[in-house]
């Protein structure tokens, strides 16, 4: 896609200036990488990143029935929410596919949903369908800028520039308030297994966040992280990427999320699905995967066990906090116990790996 | 970016110096800025037998990874150890000690079909009209 027709976030000036290298993501120009992938992953674990995820949609979802409507919307337990609460939750069809996953916000006076960028039209779409009278549900994401600060000293880059308050929260708590003297919502959350936060705010206020959050980071070290070391973060906690890990053919169990499917709930989409893939067990599972050399095992890649294919590789790095190569992979569930040899097909040669508990790294700061 | 105008390049991003009888691979500056941080660079044994604009190795980067092509035939002497240990080397000195194989060509003419630095600047332009 020519980079022209690319939407822009609020940071695209401050990614160019950067030297950031560019790439269409959902139809967004966004930073890949700035200095290196290993370089910002490094960096995260370490001190502290920023990260632009402005991309991502932001639906507020208001009026009487709101918490109720996407309760039944989602797996998750959005109904024990208390106000000032999150949580990460799959969005299934009837038949238990993925539609999204999302985090869930409950305020005061509305919830918020945030969906990931490549599936807004079709999440709002969804939600659309079922939407019973009464509850409003509009669609925020243009209107709502989105960056996150995350590593074991995010909470030193933004003392003094919110409240205190904000930095007491717990993990998946949050609050409205100012950060560098912009209304912000404030969250204690993120996608890398470090600590941190992630901030909404008004896009007008786009340039005088960024340039305060780098002015404030620069004594702790911290640096502005591209796409690329996202994905290693998020790959070495064995977080989902839709799309690759987890799409509309894939059941939150499959994936090892049934930490997030609360099939005791009132009623919700996927329910008797989910209730009946945990009664008659698993075809199929996401398992971590480790190889043993540096050859790394890429989405698409077929695994076999003794010359038969057993399964395929969803997502898969270099990952540079383990200095290992590392994947996902849908496997069947009968032969891929955890220590299981498996060979991964890398066009003429074969990766030797193994089976391993996720997440791969498990020495993160978050809480 | 400017390329060096004393190696000659391939339309994937390989580049060649000529010493003597012999020839040096590398990946251009170009393609190390696409791929990322280099981790693993999978390079055949010394003795064996190339084939020009044939796979001779793999090159893995965080998040990506791709194909060495030969830009021309011939018998591997030597190929570079150090990237063993410091893959590394392919992103800070790509046409010096991040340098892949050295080949014993076996027909010189073939780096006649190789583009000039001016040459690959080009392409890379029409690349990315």
């Amino acid at each position: 896609m020519p980079t022209s027709t690319l939407k822009h976030t609020p940071f695209n000036a401050q990614h160019r200036a950067a030297g950031a290298k560019l790439v269409d993501f959902a139809g967004f120009e966004m930073p890949l990488r700035y200095s290196g992938d290993v370089r910002e992953h490094l960096a995260v674990r370490q001190r502290a990143g920023l990260f632009d995820i402005s991309h991502m949609g932001e639906f507020h979802v208001a009026g009487p029935g709101a918490v109720d409507f996407v309760d039944r919307a989602v797996t998750n337990d959005v109904a024990a929410l208390e106000v000032g609460q999150a949580l990460y939750s799959p969005m299934c069809r009837d038949d238990a596919g993925i539609v999204d996953d999302v985090l869930v916000y409950r305020f005061p006076d509305h919830l918020m949903m945030v969906v990931n960028a490549s599936n807004v039209a079709k999440d709002f779409a969804w939600l659309s369908s079922r939407r019973p009278a009464g509850v409003v549900l509009e669609d925020r994401s243009d209107a709502t800028a989105l960056l996150a600060v995350q590593g074991p000293r995010a909470a030193d880059v933004l003392r003094g520039h919110v409240p205190d308050a904000a930095l007491d929260l717990g993990y998946y708590r949050f609050f409205a308030g100012p950060l560098f003297g912009v209304p912000a919502v404030i969250s204690r959350t993120g996608y890398t297994g470090e600590d941190g936060f992630e901030l909404y705010f008004d896009p007008a206020h786009g340039a005088v966040v960024w340039e305060g959050i780098v002015a404030a980071g620069q004594p702790v070290g911290l640096e502005p992280v591209g796409l690329g070391a996202r994905d290693t973060l998020r790959l070495e906690m064995a977080y989902m990427l839709y799309g690759n890990d987890i799409d509309d053919t894939t059941s939150p169990l499959e994936a090892g999320l049934g930490w997030t499917v609360k099939l005791g709930k009132a009623d919700f989409a996927g329910q008797a699905m989910l209730k009946g893939q945990k009664e008659r067990g698993l075809a199929r599972r996401l398992v971590g995967i480790e190889a043993e050399g540096r050859r790394v095992p890429r989405h698409g890649m077929t695994i076999e066990r003794d010359g038969r294919a057993i399964g395929v590789v969803t997502s898969g790095t270099f990952a540079p906090s383990l200095e290992k190569a590392i994947a996902m992979a849908y496997v069947e569930t009968a032969v891929g116990a955890v220590g299981t040899a498996v060979e991964v097909v890398a066009g003429t040669t074969r990766i030797a790996a193994r089976v391993v508990k996720r997440p791969f790294y498990t020495r993160g700061t978050h809480r | 970016m400017g390329y060096p105008n004393d190696l000659r390049y391939t339309s994937e991003h390989e580049w060649v110096r000529q010493e003597g009888g012999l020839v040096t691979v590398g990946i251009t500056a170009y393609a190390t800025e696409q791929l990322g941080d280099v981790v693993f660079v999978e390079l055949p044994e010394v003795g064996r037998e190339i084939e020009a604009m044939k796979p001779f190795g793999v090159v893995e980067a965080v998040k990506t990874v791709s194909d060495l092509f030969a830009p021309v035939g011939g018998e591997v002497v030597e190929v570079n150890i150090s990237l063993g240990d410091n893959p590394a080397l392919v992103n800070h000195a790509p046409y010096g000690d991040g340098w892949m194989i050295r080949l014993k060509p076996t027909n010189p003419d073939e780096m006649k079909a190789l583009m000039s630095s001016e040459d690959y600047e080009r392409f890379l332009e029409e690349q990315h009209a």
